[in-house]
């Protein structure tokens, strides 16, 4: 057995700061907002995976939603855990284990950066005592290299976390929700140079559940399933540059982005050319410019002229992070990835309001990319 | 006299006339790995060397760290004592690249390519007294 898989409901808990709900309660209204979309139950769901970087196991919305008895996972990949929930169900689905089924990821996490536990990924204390363990500092890094290489300019740093704002203006479930000059990102206090702190997303809240099923048994619960065409989930190879390496190799490879775009594209047997609207990791405004390299849909250094002609906002040839993204978003880890796949199933069916990309999109692609070097694609089709 | 301490050991050799920092080198694959590890990152293989690396290399890239880290940054700076500091990669020949705290902090005496040499320098003081030594790198004068 081989089933196509399909999602058939979404939800979502607007990001950004909810002082009266706690992270888990946020998974719960947006799973039942998934369920009332797909027409389901709680009851109806066979299993699901779920995750939370910091507000509880995923498992324990069964409290919220009812104890049904199901097989239900807690996923930890962080940044990727989104995708990597997806990607579990995805395969339970495809073996043909069970018809119906649930992903969900919610968070809430305190203001600041990201405190980050050196042990937890095999390294010394010392690395974290000496003030290296940041994901801020690494992407900073990353993008001054990229930009001395490919000739990025400052001013397209500026313009990508403009189009972030402008694009989260027109999304309601959007935390930053006023347009930012780029005059003012550009000469906003330095983070991490030459990142800005509009350049930067934040930790934030929200959460979002999918309903996904057997692609065959689709119309049973929508009028309009959006096929999951591939779900990848790769992992760094030797070589490549990621975020909390105390050192880094003389040889140079290509990082878990491009492995999982790469096998992605041959799994839905579609190329980056056919995709009509694309969610790519920004957890800063340089990772976006090099995510859009890293996945293929332009070569190094063509993203100068990409985004400084608008070809990469929403009325563009090839529009990025049409919500706004975590720029606009905010971080919650668990919920992240699945905001993406969320906004890529409205925009499939044509239902994006003002944010919505003009044309009808057809296909969508959302990847993440998080520590310690994990990037996880998927392949949307209507 | 205060005692002075090594950050963690065998990240450099300490106390030495002159301290270097430590790697691992694969017996298999001959790549190197920092910090010294007790097998190889590139091919899994577990028969290791351990070797000093040079002292000098090139700014491989950077960035200056602007607000103060939440712990476990463990510096003994308060919010009002702390300063930016740079942060970077440096290529040392024939080794790897190392990612250290820089001696500079000034975004416009940095740039990609510049030669830097490592130094040992006190992180933080104690309680007790005691000196907790680590490795930066600093541009090398007049390169
Ligand atoms: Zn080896």
């Amino acid at each position: 057995m081989d089933m196509d898989v399909a999602i058939v409901g979404i939800g979502i808990h607007p990001f950004g700061r909810t002082p009266g709900l706690s992270g888990m309660q946020q998974g719960a209204v947006a799973a039942r907002d998934a369920l009332k979309d797909a027409g389901i139950e709680w009851k109806d769901i066979q299993f699901a995976f779920g995750g939370s970087a910091s507000s509880g196991n995923a498992d324990a919305l069964s409290n919220e939603l009812g104890l049904t008895g199901i097989p239900f996972m807690n996923v930890a990949n962080g940044c990727a855990t989104g995708g990597s929930s997806l990607i579990s169900a995805y395969n339970t689905i495809k073996s043909g284990l069970f018809d119906l089924g649930m992903v969900t990821g919610f968070d809430k996490h305190d203001r600041g950066a990201f405190d980050a536990d050196p042990e937890a990924l095999g390294l010394g204390r010392w690395y974290g005592e000496v003030g290296m363990m940041l994901t801020t500092q690494f992407f900073a890094m990353k993008i001054q290299k990229y930009m001395h290489q490919y000739g990025i300019s400052k001013e397209t740093l500026a313009r990508v976390a403009e189009k972030a704002f402008l694009n989260g203006s027109l999304n309601p479930n959007a935390w930053r929700r006023q347009p930012v000059s780029v005059e003012e990102i550009a000469g906003a206090m330095m983070v991490n140079d030459p990142l800005t702190k509009y350049m930067f997303c934040a930790p934030a809240e929200g959460g979002v559940a999918l309903v996904l099923c057997r692609a065959d048994k689709a119309r049973q619960y929508t009028d309009t399933p959006i096929y999951l065409k591939s779900a990848v989930l790769k992992s760094r190879r030797y070589g490549s540059f990621e975020v909390f390496a105390p050192s880094q190799a003389l040889v140079e490879a290509e990082g878990p982005t491009y492995d999982a775009a790469k096998a992605a594209f041959e799994m839905a047997g579609v190329g980056p050319a056919d995709i009509d609207v694309m969610q790519l990791q920004d957890t800063e405004s340089g990772a976006e410019i090099m995510h859009m390299a890293e996945n293929g849909f332009c070569e190094h250094g063509e993203q100068e002229h990409l985004i400084q002609s608008g070809a990469t906002r929403i009325d563009g040839s090839m529009p990025v992070n049409t919500d706004g993204g975590c720029l606009a978003n905010g971080e919650p880890i668990g919920a992240s990835g699945l905001r993406q796949v969320y906004e890529t199933v409205l925009q499939l069916r044509h239902a994006a309001g003002d944010h919505q990309v003009p044309g009808e999109p057809r296909l969508g692609y959302t990847h993440v990319y998080g520590a310690p070097g994990i990037s996880a694609v998927t392949i949307l089709q209507r | 006299m205060n005692n002075r301490v090594a950050i963690t050991e065998g990240l450099f050799t300490w106390p030495s006339e002159q301290p270097a920092l430590l790697a691992s080198r694969c017996n298999n694959c001959g790549i190197a790995s920092f910090p010294a590890g007790q097998s190889c990152m590139a091919c899994s293989g577990q028969d290791v060397s351990l070797e000093e690396l040079p002292n000098r290399g090139t700014l491989w890239t950077w960035t200056i760290q602007q607000f103060m880290p939440k712990p476990p940054y463990a510096s003994g700076e308060t919010m009002e004592t702390f300063k930016p500091y740079g942060v970077g990669y440096v290529e040392l020949p024939g080794g790897v690249r190392v990612e250290g705290r820089l001696t500079e902090s000034d975004p416009a005496k940095l740039a990609i390519g510049m030669e830097m040499e490592v130094v040992f320098e006190t992180f933080r003081t104690e309680e007790n007294g005691d000196e907790v030594v680590s490795f930066f790198f600093k541009p090398v004068a007049g390169a």
